[in-house]
């Protein structure tokens, strides 16, 4: 297993540099001048010349990427050419409250959603098998943006139990960071628990019905048993797969909560740096994102030998 | 709900709208209950504003909300008040009878953040940078003899030959005014950001709470000292009556309208018309325009290629456009935009709007097909810009263009977003190489209120701003408006380029528009003024 985990950690290092350079390419042939972006409106374009230069951005490409590669090598991802503060503080202040609102909702959508998909299986088409299922459609169809705005309007608008927006950091306050947290991680929740819920049904319908499900049943194990040690823990492995994805693309950012919701998270983070064209910033956080990507498919992985012995690296 | 009435309005907009916008703000302030006590101590504003702030150095950008923040935490020598007319700030100041020496003097009691005095030294340095990067700044120093230090309190700015508005430009209050920094961070190259954010206005920058596009806080200065005159525009004391003000960004509109609903927030710097009905029907919630004189819509065509390197094309397409279906699809509700022909901006000094008629009477499509013909116009596509992404640069290109084709002219309007668009307008290629023939763009009215100030007004060519017109007779009548002694000879020759501009079509000013604040009702004396300023405003418990 550890030699496995490091043969994984090591398979990283050509990806992260083949998407650095696609990135870095990527970005240089995407219009767009950070110079001018800087200057503003009414710059000539001489004005825009001596911004560009004093930024190395009238670097031959190569150079510039020589440059950035050098500084990677360090651990230095750069300063943020709009705002002048390094990337590493910038992504330091925006990381934060998207892990921890991420972590909350994927926490909450395992603890409603798997339940509902085993009660979905259980009782297969009877009512409640229905209404997971229609909930789970809804959940899937409206878009989050809406989701969010309902839930704005009744429980912060008209009841008033809840803040619009903002997010505390938990340090700071606890008690805010929970009820600022309770709206953006339902309005998320409803997608993930709608996607969780449906895999847990299907993968659990297809165990119930083999035959040690069966042989079980005859041997007279209470069902319960039958369901949660026999038969969940056989559904588990696509069950952790839909979940790690899940928790993979809260990390990476969801800007249509983050906005809805005011959080300051990188998901924000990057669209604000891809229209402003902050290379060094846009080239972290993709940077960024394929390692969470690639480290939570490690997780997952090795998530599978605990739930099915059969599977050992 | 505080609107100019409609019936006013484009009276207003031409001889003095803001004596009725300052009686609005001064009515909605009475709102507050009498005797409720304002605090003076302890007091948090916390305004979402127009835009994150990103850019810290006011003078490396134009972008407004570098300005504003330059305003919070610098000071100026100088300043405007609502009439336009400039007074002393941190100096006083003295010109020599033959319009070559200027003298300026520090008032007493100025300091930097850090504790230092503020010193002659720094505002020679500051302005010197200041002067490498605006452009009415060049002029100046193009004819600039000496800017020295004659003493800690004393600057003597010598002149090679007069520059009558020298004190309108040093005292502007946009795009680039020219803040005073301590002289080591002043002496930062112009086209290099500064890293030093040490100021000595009335507020203080909170760096280790700054957040990029996130917040941003200010705290007050406690060794401020304001001027004793009451403040207006730029102009005055500025008696700073709350200990913290912060700044957030919140990028989606609705949810910064509920947050001020909710009591969340306790100003929005900017609200969207069709939004309006939602904060009115709050009762804990004021809507008003604070800056009466609103931004100026424009578009600007290439003088480098076909078909518009073509005056007589140039006039046709001027006479195809009319302003009223541009601002009825760009804003929507006629009490917050006025037809305007004046280049200069309605309700400035300089506003005339000679030669501007087919433009504020809904064009003549007609007439500019007749021009068209005669100019002998072979088809040749108009490479339009339009940003998709900017809700307030969306409408123009679309109507724009249908009047143009109304008119005859084949219109190539290609969609983008604003940045692509920003650096696709630096190109000199033809449009079919990546080139353009036609964008639009705002302005806020102090940017465009003279022809030093106005980045159009400018015939030098690749020199010029994007478009680069060679305009010979337009530098002539800039040197003759340099040399006006009077405001009423500042004005002729100002009536003379408004007729110029139009008639070699510079560009062509599509009207002027309004935007709204909203703010809570124990937000109370905030000053009218085109830059939101958060002296003297006070906030009740």
């Amino acid at each position: 297993m550890l030699g496995y985990i490091i043969r994984r950690i090591l398979a990283v290092i050509p990806v992260m540099v083949i998407v650095a350079i696609f990135v870095f390419l990527l970005l240089r042939l995407t219009p767009g001048d950070p110079a001018a972006i800087i200057a503003g409106d009414s710059a000539t374009p001489a004005q825009i010349q001596r911004i560009r230069e004093s930024l190395g951005l009238a670097d031959p490409l190569h150079i510039q990427f020589i440059t950035w590669m050098g500084q990677l090598a360090q651990g230095d991802l750069g300063t943020s050419i709009i705002s002048n503060q390094p990337v590493t503080r910038l992504i330091g202040q925006r990381i934060w409250p998207t892990l921890q609102i991420g972590t909350l909702t994927i926490i909450l959508s395992v603890l409603i959603a798997v339940p509902l998909g085993v009660l979905a299986a259980w009782r297969h088409r009877t009512w409640a098998d229905y209404a997971v299922m229609t909930f789970s459609v809804l959940g899937f169809s409206i878009p989050v943006f809406v989701i969010g705005y309902i839930f704005i309007k009744i429980f912060a608008i008209d009841l008033r139990w809840l803040p619009v927006q903002g997010y505390t950091p938990p340090g700071q306050d606890l008690q805010a960071f929970f009820t600022r947290a309770v709206l953006p991680c339902l309005t998320l929740a409803t997608i993930y628990i709608a996607l969780i819920a449906r895999m847990t049904r299907a993968s659990l319908l297809e165990v119930l019905g083999e035959d040690y499900v069966r042989t079980a049943r005859a041997k007279g194990v209470k069902e319960h048993v039958v369901l949660f040690r026999h038969a969940l823990r056989n559904a588990a492995v696509p069950i952790m797969t839909i979940i790690g994805t899940g928790f993979a693309l809260l990390i990476s950012g969801v800007v249509v909560t983050e906005s809805v919701f005011n959080i300051p998270g990188i998901g924000r983070l990057t669209v604000d740096a891809i229209l402003a064209r902050d290379y060094p910033v846009i080239q972290a956080m993709i940077l960024l994102t394929s390692a969470i990507y690639v480290f939570i498919n490690l997780l997952i992985d090795i998530s599978y030998t605990f739930f099915d012995p059969r599977i050992r690296y | 709900m505080t609107f100019i009435p409609r019936d006013f309005s484009h009276t207003v907009f031409k001889k003095g709208r803001a004596a009725i916008v300052a009686a609005a703000l001064a009515a909605s302030t009475a709102i507050v209950p009498s005797g409720t006590a304002l605090a003076q101590d302890g007091q948090t504003i916390t305004a979402v504003m127009h835009s994150g702030l990103r850019v810290l150095d006011p003078i490396i950008t134009t972008a407004h909300i570098t300005r504003n923040h330059g305003y919070m935490i610098y000071d100026v020598l100088i300043a405007m008040d609502d009439q336009f007319q400039v007074h002393p700030q941190m100096a006083e100041f003295d010109v020599s009878d033959d319009g070559l020496t200027y003298t300026f003097t520090l008032r007493d009691g100025l300091t930097f953040h850090d504790g230092e005095p503020v010193t002659a030294a720094d505002a020679v340095a500051s302005l010197q940078r200041w002067g490498e990067r605006d452009s009415g700044g060049q002029l100046i120093f193009d004819v600039t003899e000496s800017l020295e230090a004659s003493d800690d309190k004393t600057i003597t700015w010598t002149l090679t030959e007069p520059f009558a508005p020298l004190l309108d430009v040093v005292g502007k209050q946009s795009a680039v005014p020219p803040f005073i920094m301590p002289a080591r961070v002043a002496e930062t190259p112009s086209s290099e950001a500064v890293t030093d954010y040490t100021g000595s206005g009335p507020f203080v920058f909170v760096e280790e709470e700054f957040e990029p596009g996130v917040s941003v806080t200010y705290a007050k200065f406690e060794d401020y000292v304001p001027r004793d005159e009451p403040a207006n525009w730029m102009a005055g004391g500025k008696i700073v009556n709350v200990d913290t003000v912060r700044w957030v960004t919140m990028p989606d509109v609705q949810t910064a309208m509920n947050a001020l609903v909710s009591g969340e927030i306790d100003y929005l710097e900017q609200t969207q018309i069709d939004l309006l009905p939602i904060l009115e029907a709050s009762p804990d919630v004021v809507t008003e325009v604070r800056d009466p004189l609103g931004f100026q819509t424009m578009g600007r065509m290439n003088f480098k290629h076909a078909p518009f390197d073509n005056e007589q094309i140039r006039q046709a397409a001027l006479m195809a456009m009319g302003q009223e279906a541009v601002l009825a699809t760009l804003v929507g509700n006629p009490d917050f935009y006025d037809q305007c022909g004046a280049i200069f901006g309605c309700g400035t000094p300089l506003a005339t709007e000679t030669g501007a008629e087919t433009l504020t009477s809904g064009g003549d499509p007609e007439g500019a097909r007749a021009l068209l013909e005669e100019a002998g116009y072979d088809g040749t596509p108009v490479v339009l810009m339009q940003p998709t992404d900017v809700t307030t640069l969306t409408a123009q290109p679309v109507v724009v263009a249908q009047q143009l084709r109304d008119a005859g002219f084949t219109v190539d309007m290609q969609a983008m977003d604003w940045q692509t668009l920003v650096t696709r307008r630096a190109s000199q290629s033809a449009p079919s190489e990546g080139g353009w023939n036609i964008f639009f763009t705002n302005w806020a009215i102090p940017e465009i209120n003279t022809p030093i100030v106005n980045p159009m007004v400018n015939g030098r060519g690749d020199d010029a701003w994007f478009g680069w017109p060679e305009d010979e007779p337009l530098e002539e009548l800039r040197a003759e408006f340099i040399a006006a002694g009077t405001p009423e000879a500042q004005a002729e020759v100002a009536d003379r380029i408004q007729a110029h501009v139009i008639d070699v079509v510079n560009y062509v000013p599509l009207g002027q528009y309004l935007t709204v604040q909203a703010r809570r009702t124990n937000l109370v004396d905030m000053i009218q003024s085109p830059v939101p300023v958060f002296w003297q405003i006070d906030k009740s418990e």
